[in-house]
């Protein structure tokens, strides 16, 4: 421990919730996109699931609404260090997604991309088990086009650059392959409980 | 050290907007070290500029950030990410402009408490999607302390006398919360938003500020590289595509 003379911080609260070098930000929502936000309605917005599945799928607006809505009501870890409690997303649980298009037994791995061609990388053990969502509605109103609307993948778990705005698909691979951040020196997986924040983390 | 990454096997039909200049050492980013304080200089009544030796630093490339570390008594740490001022050719040296933010834990210690001799801890250089090696013409566009990334590529433009061309536009409230004001030049055009000189317009950035830039075209074009706040960072951000800016040709660091 490397002891900062004079340095006391804030009050300490402890809070079991907070992953290690994480502070809660409240009621703030920082954007940390590299990209700029994109033009994009729920007419334009569709997701797609292919790769190593039986059926490959594209479902556009209309039809992912047809699904099982799903919530998450929980917390949210960034990168930057900032965490956000309690927070309430709508949309549908990426298992009913993956029911449909019944990946094969050889997938380990999945590389999620964006409408703007961000990519980010992702077990697929970390996207299946209730722990992972298409999400479209923030605190329930639709999700705002900075934050990833009109929707975003959802992996709360992980540091939310996994939780790549504005989705566009997922293909499903027996690998793991880099996303951009993963290119930049960031962690493959990004457990915020383990502090996977840079590779070699 | 570069990592080499196999090339994926799968690319999206989109071409991601921004796609990474360089690949960043795992190893470098991993470590933590100690960076001594040896210098502090005041720039605007908010924001002031730290200096530390970091003798094992392993170099950076203008744009990119650091996350620093401090440790209360108790064990209880705080840490941030900071882009890094300086240029790369500041031998063991690095450089951080930091403003004091009303209540922060970190930035009120390096403006109320900090002195030269004191240690802190840094880990870097990180990512490299905001770097600019000096390879393209490099069109920067900052507000606040945005200008913090932008400033390390002037500089280090002016170090290696690059003859690749650069400008900066930057944004303050007034001229007195220009940070760097002392050491802008030719390549700078400042914007003011409350406050500004005799016969100086006030107001904000706009695209009559951003379409001479544009209408003066590098060969192989401007990579943009813009730094603010979010709000700002939309502002600019439309404002180059409205002018004409291919949107892979953007960049965006926008502070939390």
């Amino acid at each position: 421990m490397h002891v900062t003379r004079g340095f006391t911080g804030r009050p300490r609260v402890h809070n079991p919730g907070l992953p290690p070098g994480q502070y809660d930000a409240g009621d703030e929502w920082p954007v940390l996109s590299a990209e700029v936000t994109p033009d994009l309605t729920p007419a334009d917005w569709s997701f797609r699931v292919d790769g190593l599945v039986e059926k490959p799928r594209t479902w556009d607006w209309a039809q992912a609404h047809e699904l099982a809505a799903s919530a998450y009501e929980g917390d949210i870890h960034c990168v930057t260090s900032w965490s956000k409690f309690g927070v309430r997303f709508g949309g549908v649980s990426l298992d009913t997604f993956l029911d449909v298009v019944r990946p094969h037994g050889s997938a380990t791995h999945a590389v999620a991309y964006s409408h703007t061609g961000y990519t980010t990388n992702l077990p697929l053990a970390d996207l299946t088990g209730g722990r992972a969502w298409i999400a479209w509605e923030y605190d329930g109103k639709p999700l705002a086009p900075e934050h990833g609307g009109p929707a975003r993948l959802l992996v709360p778990h992980l540091y939310f650059w996994k939780s790549a705005k504005w989705i566009a698909g997922l293909r499903i691979l027996d690998h793991d392959e880099p996303g951009f951040w993963e290119q930049n020196g960031y962690h493959a997986r990004g457990n915020p409980w383990q502090e996977q924040r840079y590779s070699g983390d | 050290m570069t990592e080499i990454f196999p090339r994926p096997a799968f690319t999206p039909t989109t071409r991601f907007a921004v796609p990474g200049r360089i690949a960043v050492s795992g190893r470098a980013a991993a470590l933590w070290q100690t960076a001594t304080l040896t210098e502090i200089r005041r720039e605007t009544p908010l924001a002031a500029t730290f200096r530390f030796s970091v003798p094992a630093w392993a170099g950076h490339l203008p744009g990119q950030h650091l996350m620093l570390r401090l440790t209360a008594d108790d064990g209880y740490v705080a840490q941030r990410h900071y882009s890094i001022a300086s240029a790369p050719d500041d031998s063991g040296h690095i450089e951080l402009t930091l403003d004091h933010v009303e209540g922060g834990e970190v930035s009120g210690w390096f403006h109320g408490v900090a002195k030269p001799g004191d240690e802190v801890e840094v880990r870097g250089p990180l990512s490299g999607f905001f770097a600019w090696p000096g390879d393209r013409p490099a069109l920067l566009i900052g507000a606040g302390s945005g200008v913090v990334p932008l400033m390390s590529m002037v500089r280090h433009h002016r170090a290696r006398d690059l003859r690749v061309p650069l400008r900066l536009l930057v944004s303050a409230r007034s001229p007195q919360e220009l940070i760097y004001a002392r050491e802008l030049g030719a390549e700078t055009t400042p914007v003011f938003t409350r406050s500004a000189p005799e016969g100086v317009p006030v107001g904000r950035v706009a695209a009559a500020h951003v379409a001479p830039l544009l209408a003066e075209q590098p060969p192989g074009g401007w990579e943009a590289y813009v730094c603010g706040s979010n709000a700002f960072a939309e502002h600019a951000s439309r404002l180059l595509l409205e002018a004409g800016q291919p949107v892979d040709r953007i960049r965006i660091e926008r502070f939390g």
